[in-house]
């Protein structure tokens, strides 16, 4: 067990991945045109949030992903906790259905993380409606939805590097 | 006895359990945080101290970040601009020849313009002051379109402040910290904005939904617009001035009417933000919501028309050192000595507080002008 605690610092697996993805947004929001066309806008705190869930379940990955979330809206300007509950419904759903996805292949977990990203997309989708009492446009959700799943090799990463870190949760 | 040996140690709560009430404890916060958040009011104090902090602390950062951007971009436009020079050289002859008639036309149209406005006594709006900011970041999501600007509250911007570039009208402050401020796009799933149709001053509700192309909604009348017609901000409402351009109307696949966004022209990198104060901002609202007493006998007093004089107490006549002649009538009544002339100049004080305007009622006897008919606030002992 010493071992394993050694392996899965929560710097490691969690702190480092958080502060990867929020440079990685203030980096994709820079006001650039590149041929008339401006930077995607994936999700990619998404990317960790997929990973934490299926490595092991942590008492401090839901406070990890509600830190983010919250980063999310209080920089792209959304209502504050927004893109928070997306992420950690996401998050809970991934959580809930592991023992299916633990040990599939790549292509596979490739189509859990689209459905992950689709979870948390609709979430957003019905608290805006909520929110602004307003249907927001299918086509810029559909965009972001392809953007964020390009992200899984990121989530691929992480999960290879720590899956074998917890033998309790194998 | 080490700790493993001590049977409660073997008591331990499944880490899946935690993860799970932990899960649970963050959606409660994220949830009660959704609920308590109110973005979208144009009351300063509404941003939150929380999103006045992070927008300060983000501004400089990503004006860190975005800096090689801006200087790339600069780079790449110097290089562009010395391998087409031969061609812009031509474009811009042209422009200027077809500018030089313009001017001469457009001189003429000012000229008339102001001897119309002079005839017609129209009070033109006042020039609006600006700040020019750089944009340095974006969001461009479906539920969120809102750029961080690097102009704040020492530089007078103010929440609900127009926002535009070179092209048109890109949106309005929603939030203002020291040194940044936080625009909120036209194309933002909150953003609403009276427009009109220039051609037609059909009024209508600029609505964002997330996507490139607002919707134009609440549209009225027979066929108020069609493809190609210019939208402008309208005014109503007294937040954005009159006449700023939004872009121009289409149909879009949905069947609605949409509006290709004129600031969609170039990089939204640089803005102005208009310092724009609408009257209804300008006056003392307290002051304007402030109930007038209505008289004392009960009668209501009437708007836009003048209503006859309240009954007050006759005041006790002047004594007059001369007897005064038999055939003269009473001392002039209060209402009709204190009756002011058409042309008397509005009184200074607002509105809600001033009492309707008295006039002679037509069957009253008129009083006989008197060499200098006394005051009635101040009466003459």
């Amino acid at each position: 067990m010493s071992l394993t605690a050694t392996r899965l610092d929560p710097w490691r697996w969690l702190g480092a991945p958080m502060l990867q993805c929020m440079a990685a947004t203030i980096l994709f929001s820079l006001p650039v045109r590149v041929f008339g066309w401006g930077l995607p806008e994936p999700i990619f705190c998404m990317a960790p949030a997929f990973a934490w869930a299926i490595i092991r379940p942590s008492m401090v990955a839901p406070f990890g992903v509600l830190i983010m979330g919250l980063f999310l809206d209080i920089f792209w300007g959304a209502p504050l906790g927004l893109w928070a509950l997306s992420l950690l419904v996401a998050y809970g759903a991934v959580l809930g259905t592991r023992n299916m996805m633990v040990g599939q292949s790549r292509p596979m977990m490739w189509m859990w993380f689209a459905a992950a990203c689709a979870v948390a997309q609709m979430v957003g989708f019905l608290i805006t409606q909520l929110d602004a009492r307003a249907t927001p446009n299918l086509l810029a959700m559909l965009w972001q939805f392809l953007a964020t799943i390009l992200l899984y090799p990121f989530a691929h990463r992480l999960i290879d590097r720590f899956d074998d870190a917890d033998v309790r949760f194998r | 006895m080490s700790f493993r040996d001590n049977p409660l140690g073997e008591i331990r709560v499944p880490l899946v359990w935690t993860a799970g009430v932990a899960l649970v404890v963050a959606v409660i916060v994220a949830v009660t945080l959704l609920l308590g958040d109110r973005r979208e009011t144009l009351r300063n104090e509404a941003y939150g101290v929380t999103r006045e902090v992070s927008d300060a602390v983000a501004a400089p950062v990503s004006g860190v970040v975005s800096a090689p951007v801006h200087w790339l971009g600069a780079l790449s436009d110097g290089i562009s601009q010395y391998f087409f020079a031969v061609s812009e050289n031509r474009r811009l002859r042209a422009e200027a020849a077809a500018a030089a008639e313009l001017r001469q036309e457009v001189l003429g149209l000012r000229d008339l313009n102001e001897r119309y406005r002079d005839l017609l006594g129209l009070q033109t709006d006042p020039p609006i002051p600006m700040v020019s900011a750089r944009v340095v970041s974006d969001s461009r999501g479906p539920f969120a379109n809102t750029r961080l600007a690097n102009a704040g509250r020492e530089r007078q911007v103010r929440v609900g402040n127009p926002v535009m570039t070179e092209y048109g009208l890109v949106g309005r402050v929603v939030g203002v910290t020291r040194g940044a401020s936080r625009v909120l796009l036209l194309t933002d799933i909150a953003s609403r904005t009276p427009v009109m149709v220039d051609r037609t001053n059909a009024r209508a509700i600029l609505a964002g939904d997330g996507g490139p192309n607002p919707k134009l909604e609440y549209l009225r009348g027979y066929e108020p617009v069609k493809a190609g017609d210019r939208i402008v901000t309208s005014g109503d409402g007294g937040l954005m001035p009159r006449g700023l351009p939004v872009g121009v109307a289409v149909k879009g696949v949905d069947g609605a009417w949409r509006v290709v966004l004129s600031s969609e022209a170039g990089a939204i990198d640089f803005v102005r933000i208009l310092l724009f104060e609408d009257f209804a901002q300008l006056v003392d609202q307290d002051e304007l919501n402030t109930r007038s007493e209505p008289p004392a006998d009960g009668a209501l007093p009437t708007v836009g028309v003048t209503s006859p004089p309240p009954p007050t107490p006759a005041p006790t006549p002047a004594p007059s050192r001369t007897p005064a002649p038999v055939n003269r009538p009473p001392p002039a009544k209060a209402p009709v000595a204190k009756a002011p002339t058409p042309k008397a100049p509005a009184p200074k004080t607002p509105a809600a507080k001033t009492t309707p305007t008295p006039r002679p009622a037509p069957n009253q006897p008129a009083a006989t002008p008197a060499p200098a008919p006394p005051p009635v606030e101040e009466p003459v002992f």
